[in-house]
C-alpha cells in the first residue's frame, strides 16, 4: 500500500519531531488562533510561514494587488526562512523572489499569465512544503494543495530530496495524466518500489552514507518516493 | 500671551461640537447643491461600505473641510461665520459650526464586465489648492479607475487625480431679450423694446465642476499628493515612482523618483507617503515600506533617485522580531508648519525628525505600546497593515513668527477602539481620546481614556484584549490655525473644538 511505505519512512526520520508536527496539526485544527503565540518558536515559526504563504497567495489573488501589502509579506517570509534555514543547506528558496515577479506580470493584467505564475509559484512552495508535508494529505487542501506541515522538522529530509526536486514536476505531470489506479498496479514501479520502502526507511540515514547503495539507485528511489506523493495528492495546478 | 497658555491645556478640554453622518441620503451625486441646513441626521443603521470616510482634510483658512469616502463622493463642510462674540456660552451656533456645503462625486464607481467586481473608487487623498481668487480648488485622486475608452472594456489601470473648482452664485440675470424666464426662446415678434438684464439675488448655489483630469501617470496605487508651495506645480506619489505635475497641463508629467527596479523579483522596498516642503519649493520628502525617509532636492538632478539626506533609525535590537520591518513601515509624513521637523507615524509610534539630524528622530511617542505583544494575531488578521496618519496642530500665527516656539507643539494620531492621540511635545503629556456618539454628549468635554495592560484596572479603563480592531481611525486633521479638529471613524466625522479656545471668544 502506498500510505504504509510513506508512514515507515515518516517514522524513521521524523520520529524526534512527532511531537513538533503534532503540536503543529493541533494548531490547523484549532479554530482559535491564540496557539500561535503558545506554540515554541520552531513551530511558531512554521506556523508563521504557513500563515505567510497564505498571505502571499490571497494578495496575489486581488485583481489589483496591494504591492505594499505585497512587499512586506515577502520580505516578512524571507525572514522566517532565514531564520529556519541554519537547520539544513538549503540553497535560496526561490519563491520570494519569483513573488514579486508574479505581481509584475499581474501588473500587466493577463489573466493566463496570472494562471501560469499562480500555477509555478504553487509548484515552487508545493515542493517545499510537500516534500516536507506529513504523508496525509488534508481533507480539504483546496487549490493550494499544502497540508500543515512542519517544515523545519523536516528540512534535512528536503536536502535529501533536493535532487528531486526538478523531478518532481516531470513525475507530477505524468501523474496528472495516469489513473492512480493503475500505477498502483504496475508491477514494473512497484517491484522495486516495495523492496525500497521497506530497506529504506529503516537504513535510511544509514543508506545515505552507506557505501552499500550507489547514488544512481537512491535516485531512482526518491523519484518513485516522491513521485507517489505527488499522485497522493491532488492535481494543483492543472484547472 | 494667555491665550497661548491655556491652549496647551487642549489635552482635557476637547468638547464634542457635531458629529455628522454620512448615509445613504448623501449618496445621490449631484452637480448643484443647494447649501442645505446643517446635517443632524439620525444614524442609519446600515453602514455601507461606501460611506467610509477615506480622507479629510481642512483647506487654508480653515473655513472649509473636505472628506473623501469610499464611493467616491466628496463632501464639503463649511464653517459658519461666528456669531457676534461676547454671548454668552450657553448660546447655541456661537462657535462656528460646520455645515454642509457641497456633495459631489469625484470618481465614478466602476464595474469591471470582465472580471465581473467592483472596481473601487476610493478616494485616497484631498488636497486643497491656496486660495487665488474667490473660488476654491481642490484635487482628489482615486485607487483605480477605467480608461474610459469608449466601448473598450480593456481595464487598464488608469489612476487619475482630478482638479475641481467650486464657485458660489448668489445671483442670477433676469431680464434677458431672447429667452423668457424659462430660458425658452422667446417668439421675436413679442419684442418690442430692448432691456438690460439686471442681477438679482437668489439662493446660494455652489457649484463644483472638473477643471482638469491628470490621467495616465501612474500604473500603481497612487498614496499621496502634495501640492507645492509655489501653488503651480504638484506631486503624485505611487507606490514606485513619483510625479511631478503642473496645475495647467494635463498631458505631460515629469517623473522625479522611480525607485522601480530593473528586475521585479529584485522589489524589497516600495514608496508609502510623500510631501512638499512648505517653503522650498525644491524640497520634498518621501518615506518608504522599510521605515526610511528620503529628502530630496529637485535641483540636484531631473531625477531625485538619489537622496540629499536619508533619515533611518538604527533597528533596535532587543525589539527585533518577524514583523519589525512591518510596524516600521512609514504610514505618513507631514511637515511642520516652519518646515523644520517632519512628523512620521509608523504602525506603533510617531516620531519627529529634525530636518538637521539624519541619525535618528528627535522625539518618539509610543501610540499603542501594548500592541506589540499582539503582533502576531494583529499579522494574521492584517490589522498590523493598516496605515494611520498623522498630524501637527494648527500654527499658532503669534508663536510661529517667534520660530522654534511655536514648534513646541502638538501631534495627533489615530488608533483602535476609535481612540486617538494626542501628545504635547512641550509638556510631554500625552492623553487618549474617544470618538464615539456613546461616549461623549454634545458640548460635554471628552473624557481621556486609558486601555489597561494588566494589573490594576481602574473603573473605565479598557483592556487590550477587549479593544475593537474594527474601529480604527486612520484618518485625522488639524484646522491650520485654531484648536479644531476633525476625526474621521469609519463613517462618521467628528469635529472637536477646544472648550478653551471657544470660551476666549
Amino acid at each position: 500500500m502506498l500510505s504504509k511505505g510513506l508512514k515507515r519512512k515518516r517514522e524513521e526520520e521524523e520520529e524526534e519531531e512527532k511531537k513538533e508536527t503534532l503540536a503543529v496539526d493541533a494548531w490547523w485544527l484549532d479554530p482559535s488562533h491564540s496557539a500561535v503565540a503558545q506554540a515554541p518558536p520552531a513551530v511558531a515559526s512554521s506556523s508563521l510561514f504557513d500563515l505567510s504563504v497564505l498571505k502571499l497567495h490571497h494578495s496575489l489573488r486581488q485583481s489589483e494587488p496591494d504591492l505594499r501589502h505585497l512587499v512586506l509579506v515577502v520580505n516578512t517570509l524571507r525572514r522566517i526562512q532565514a531564520s529556519m534555514a541554519p537547520t539544513a543547506a538549503l540553497p535560496p528558496v526561490p519563491t520570494p523572489p519569483t513573488a514579486p515577479n508574479v505581481a509584475d506580470n499581474l501588473l500587466a493584467s493577463s489573466d493566463a499569465a496570472l494562471s501560469a505564475s499562480m500555477a509555478s509559484l504553487l509548484e515552487d512552495l508545493s515542493h517545499i512544503e510537500g516534500l516536507s508535508q506529513a504523508p496525509q494529505p488534508l481533507v480539504d487542501e483546496g487549490p493550494l494543495g499544502r497540508p500543515a506541515g512542519g517544515a523545519s522538522p523536516s528540512l534535512g529530509a528536503l536536502d535529501l530530496l533536493g535532487p528531486a526536486t526538478g523531478c518532481l514536476l516531470d513525475d507530477g505531470l505524468e501523474g496528472l495524466f495516469e489513473d492512480i489506479d493503475t500505477s498502483m498496479y504496475d508491477s514494473e514501479l512497484w517491484a522495486p518500489v516495495s523492496e525500497g520502502h521497506k530497506s529504506s526507511p529503516e537504513d535510511g540515514p544509514g543508506k545515505e552514507v552507506g557505501p552499500d547503495l550507489d547514488e544512481a539507485e537512491l535516485d531512482y528511489l526518491m523519484d518513485v518516493l516522491v513521485g507517489t506523493q505527488a499522485l497522493e495528492r491532488p492535481p494543483g495546478p492543472g484547472r | 500671551m494667555g491665550e497661548d497658555t491655556d491652549t496647551r491645556k487642549i489635552n482635557h478640554s476637547f468638547l464634542r461640537d457635531h458629529s455628522y453622518v454620512t448615509e445613504e441620503a448623501l449618496s445621490k451625486p449631484t452637480k448643484e447643491n443647494r447649501l442645505s441646513p446643517s446635517l443632524r441626521a439620525a444614524v442609519s443603521s446600515q453602514i455601507s461600505t461606501s460611506d467610509i470616510i477615506s480622507t479629510v482634510e481642512f483647506n487654508h483658512t480653515g473655513e472649509l473641510l473636505a472628506t473623501g469616502d469610499k464611493g467616491g463622493r466628496v463632501v464639503i463642510f463649511q464653517r459658519e461665520p461666528e456669531v457676534r462674540r461676547g454671548l454668552s456660552k450657553n448660546a447655541p451656533h456661537s462657535q462656528g459650526e460646520y455645515d454642509v456645503y457641497s456633495t459631489f462625486q469625484s470618481h465614478e464607481p466602476e464595474f469591471d464586465y470582465l472580471k465581473s467586481l467592483e472596481i473601487e473608487e476610493k478616494i485616497n487623498k484631498i488636497k486643497w489648492l491656496p486660495q487665488q481668487n474667490a473660488a476654491h480648488s481642490l484635487l482628489s485622486t482615486n485607487g483605480f479607475q477605467r480608461s474610459e475608452a469608449s466601448g473598450e472594456l480593456s481595464s487598464c489601470m488608469d489612476k487619475t487625480i482630478k482638479l475641481w473648482k467650486i464657485t458660489e452664485r448668489d445671483k442670477r440675470p433676469e431680464g434677458y431679450n431672447l429667452k423668457d424666464e424659462e430660458g425658452k426662446l422667446k417668439d421675436l415678434s413679442t419684442v418690442t423694446s430692448l432691456q438690460v438684464p439686471v442681477l438679482k439675488p437668489m439662493d446660494l448655489m455652489v457649484e463644483v465642476s472638473p477643471r482638469r483630469v491628470f490621467a495616465n501617470g501612474h500604473t500603481y496605487h497612487i498614496n499621496s499628493i502634495s501640492v507645492n508651495s509655489d501653488c503651480e506645480t504638484y506631486m503624485s506619489a505611487d507606490d514606485l515612482r513619483i510625479n511631478l505635475w503642473h496645475l495647467a497641463i494635463t498631458d505631460r508629467s515629469f517623473n522625479i523618483v522611480d525607485i522601480k527596479p530593473a528586475n521585479m523579483e529584485d522589489l524589497t522596498e516600495v514608496i508609502t507617503a510623500s510631501e512638499f516642503h512648505p517653503h522650498h519649493c525644491n524640497l520634498f520628502v518621501y518615506s518608504s515600506s522599510k521605515g526610511s525617509l528620503r529628502l530630496c532636492d529637485m535641483r540636484a538632478a531631473a531625477l531625485c533617485d538619489k537622496h540629499s539626506k536619508l533619515f533611518e533609525e538604527p533597528e533596535d535590537p532587543s525589539n527585533r522580531s518577524f514583523f519589525s520591518e512591518i510596524i516600521s513601515s512609514v504610514s505618513d509624513v507631514k511637515f511642520s508648519h516652519s518646515g523644520r521637523y517632519m512628523l512620521t507615524r509608523d504602525y506603533l509610534t510617531v516620531k519627529v525628525w529634525d530636518l538637521n539630524m539624519e541619525a535618528r528622530p528627535i522625539e518618539t511617542y509610543q501610540v499603542h505600546d501594548y500592541l506589540r505583544s499582539k503582533l502576531c494575531s494583529l499579522y494574521e488578521n492584517d490589522c498590523i497593515f493598516d496605515k494611520f496618519e498623522c498630524a501637527w496642530n494648527g500654527s499658532d500665527r503669534n508663536a510661529f513668527s517667534l520660530g522654534e516656539v511655536g514648534e513646541k507643539s502638538v501631534i495627533m494620531t489615530g488608533a483602535y477602539n476609535n481612540f486617538f492621540r494626542m501628545f504635547d511635545r512641550n509638556t510631554k503629556r500625552d492623553v487618549t481620546l474617544e470618538a464615539s456618539r456613546e461616549s461623549s454628549k454634545p458640548r460635554a468635554v471628552l473624557k481621556p481614556r486609558r486601555v489597561c495592560v494588566g494589573g490594576k484596572r481602574r473603573r473605565d479603563d479598557i483592556s487590550v484584549d477587549s479593544l475593537d480592531f474594527t474601529k480604527k481611525i486612520l484618518h485625522t486633521a488639524w484646522h491650520p490655525a485654531e484648536n479644531i479638529i476633525a476625526i474621521a471613524a469609519t463613517n462618521n466625522l467628528y469635529i472637536f473644538q477646544d472648550k478653551v479656545n471657544s470660551d476666549m471668544h
